[in-house]
């Protein structure tokens, strides 16, 4: 009642409000619920079979693997960029600035065929190391590669504007204390962007385990060599066993669903962790 | 926008507040240049030599053929379905985006925060996933399969079910970028126009409408790029038909399929300078605005509110 009244002049609550969950029900919550009750309509016993068979666990293995592995490269390398552009000046600052959300931009499917052709072994780059014996498209390292390629914005714009942001005098104190620039770094300034750092490792591992599109074309698909769970998943619908991809469709939600909670609690660290951090 | 030369010869210049400050404050010279090289080789090699390779392969068999696979009767159909799904979910997002963000900047209710956290959801979502939730429901095996094969309507592998597909994975940059921007505005000057005299519809034309403008538009912009980019989702939806179910990304992975790698890189070359623009049109809303940072480019959580206390 009492919170009615408190809704004042402003018109359009109900309106609104009501628009906003008839959307949000009939293209968000209904088509997912609609997963899990159709993957309630197998067994256990059908339902294990699935998840747990040997292409599928090598799949995940392969998923997780390659999409720690290529947010883990993405932390360093990101946060070397966010760092550059945040701190230094240098001739092409701003076109940097802007292209670093070209993975964003650019849809998966451009990324796919650019990546597979530039590291196939008579592509630009992949000719170049294919005498060494490293071979990269077709191969678990082209996964990684793509898979890299679509993280490296997650980093740098999660860092990027705490970096910005940091308080100069923490920095000075450390200084003046006689600390030299490599503590000070150490000590004072990368503890203080070790959660947004976190947050934009988690996004980047979040993104590369669903992502497809430029991952389908520099995989060569073969089970349990190159094949992560969303190609396994496309599989199982080319197939029609809508039975079996939905399984596995379960799993992959209920993963994403736990790290959009650790990345939830770990922006809600960050904000309370950087005081300078607008909350 | 001014770019700086590069300073190597005068470490004192680099910029005002670093003039009087100590040497330790900053990283000696052979430091700084080697980060900068890093971070320029890591960008060159992962963002620019991509770039360069789709427009150099796209041109490999001369601008003849360039031309000639843009204007074959497949790539135009594929662009018209694009347009036609970009056309509609972007502006039914657009509606959404303006509801919800209404709905939640302007008024108090419980489970806010919730409601927040249910439309970010699709970010998180594999795109594969995000097509075959609508398979669950529409396709032949689907809950509603056999009702719609009775009527001979069809959604999958049709264009509904594109339509639809699209819908779900842009279905949060729009609201995403308004959110955050009309909870710092607040509700003083539409509770103003109200008192004033003027009704609903003015106040949202007239005040609301003009301080979210830039916002809207950085929203669209960032929508339209996913809608017309989107691969996975649309690709279980779609059944892939030439000339009736096929938008441009699909395209390029069939004419890739086919072996004519040229065809498939002058098609996608399209995509290419529509993030270029993109990544341009974004640059000069930001340039022009402050606080907008692609919040959908970006899925970090929308910030949640404290509970807020009745007054």
């Amino acid at each position: 009642m009492l919170r009615s009244q408190q809704r004042g002049v402003l018109p359009g609550f109900r309106l609104t409000l009501g628009y906003t969950l008839l959307y949000l029900s009939l293209i968000v919550i209904i088509p997912l619920a609609a997963t899990f009750v159709k993957s309630s309509e197998l067994s256990w016993a059908q339902f294990s079979q699935t998840v747990f068979s040997p292409p599928a666990l090598a799949a995940y293995r392969l998923s997780f693997g390659a999409s720690f592995l290529a947010a883990a490269v993405n932390a360093i390398f990101g946060f070397i960029v966010a760092w550059v552009l945040v701190r230094y000046d240098f001739f092409g600052k701003q076109f940097v600035d802007a292209l670093v959300d070209l993975p964003f931009a650019l849809p998966t499917a451009v990324a796919g065929i650019t990546l597979a052709t530039l590291y196939a072994p008579n592509g630009w780059l992949g000719g170049w190391l294919a005498p060494f014996g490293i071979k990269v498209s077709y191969t678990q390292l082209g996964i990684f590669i793509a898979l890299t390629f679509i993280g490296l914005p997650f980093i740098v714009r999660t860092v990027q504007p705490v970096l910005a942001d940091l308080d100069s005098e923490l920095e000075e104190a450390a200084a003046s204390l006689g600390a030299n620039r490599w503590q000070a770094f150490w000590r004072v300034i990368f503890p203080m962007l070790s959660p947004a750092l976190l947050t934009g490792f988690s996004l980047a591992f979040a993104r590369a385990l669903g992502e497809y599109g430029s991952v389908v074309f520099i995989s060569s698909n073969i089970p349990m060599k190159t094949q992560i769970v969303p190609l396994l998943i496309m599989g199982e619908l080319d197939g029609f066993h809508l039975a079996r991809a939905t399984a596995l469709a379960v799993v992959m939600l209920v993963i994403s669903f736990l790290l959009l909670l650790a990345i939830n609690l770990l922006q809600w660290w960050s904000n309370r962790y950087n005081a300078t951090n607008p909350a | 926008m001014v770019e700086q030369p590069l300073q190597r010869n005068q470490p004192g210049m680099i910029d005002d507040a670093k003039i009087n400050a100590p040497r330790r404050m900053s990283e000696p010279p052979f430091v700084r240049r080697l980060l900068i090289a890093v971070a320029l080789g890591f960008i060159a090699l992962f963002l620019v030599v991509p770039l360069v390779s789709v427009f150099a392969e796209a041109l490999r068999q001369g601008l003849g053929f360039y031309f000639q696979t843009l204007r074959d009767p497949m790539t135009v159909s594929a662009i018209e379905l694009t347009l036609i799904a970009a056309g509609i979910s972007v502006p039914l997002n657009c509606l959404f985006g303006v509801a919800a963000a209404w709905t939640i900047a302007k008024f108090d209710f419980p489970g806010k925060n919730i409601l927040l956290t249910l439309i970010d959801l699709p970010f998180s979502i594999s795109p594969v996933i995000s097509g075959m939730i609508y398979v669950l429901i529409f396709g032949a095996q689907g809950w509603f399969g056999p009702w719609l094969i009775e009527h001979n309507i069809r959604i999958i592998f049709a264009v509904p079910g594109i339509v639809l597909a699209t819908m779900f994975v842009t279905f949060p940059f729009v609201a995403r970028e308004l959110i955050p921007l009309m909870q710092a505005q607040g509700r003083t000057e539409e509770e103003a126009a109200r008192v004033l005299g003027a009704n609903g519809w003015q106040t949202f034309w007239r005040v609301t409408l003009p301080n979210i403008k830039w916002g809207l538009l950085y929203g669209v912009i960032l929508c339209n790029a996913r809608a017309m980019g989107e691969f996975g989702a649309v690709s279980v939806v779609s059944g892939r038909i030439q000339g009736q179910t096929n938008t441009i990304p699909l395209h390029v992975q069939i004419l890739y399929e086919n072996n004519n790698i040229p065809g498939a890189f002058a098609v996608a070359s399209l995509l290419t300078l529509l993030a270029l623009v993109t990544l341009a049109l974004k640059t000069w809303v930001e340039y022009n605005t402050t606080g907008l940072r692609g919040t959908a480019f970006t899925p970090l959580p929308l910030k949640k509110e404290p509970n807020r206390k009745l007054a």
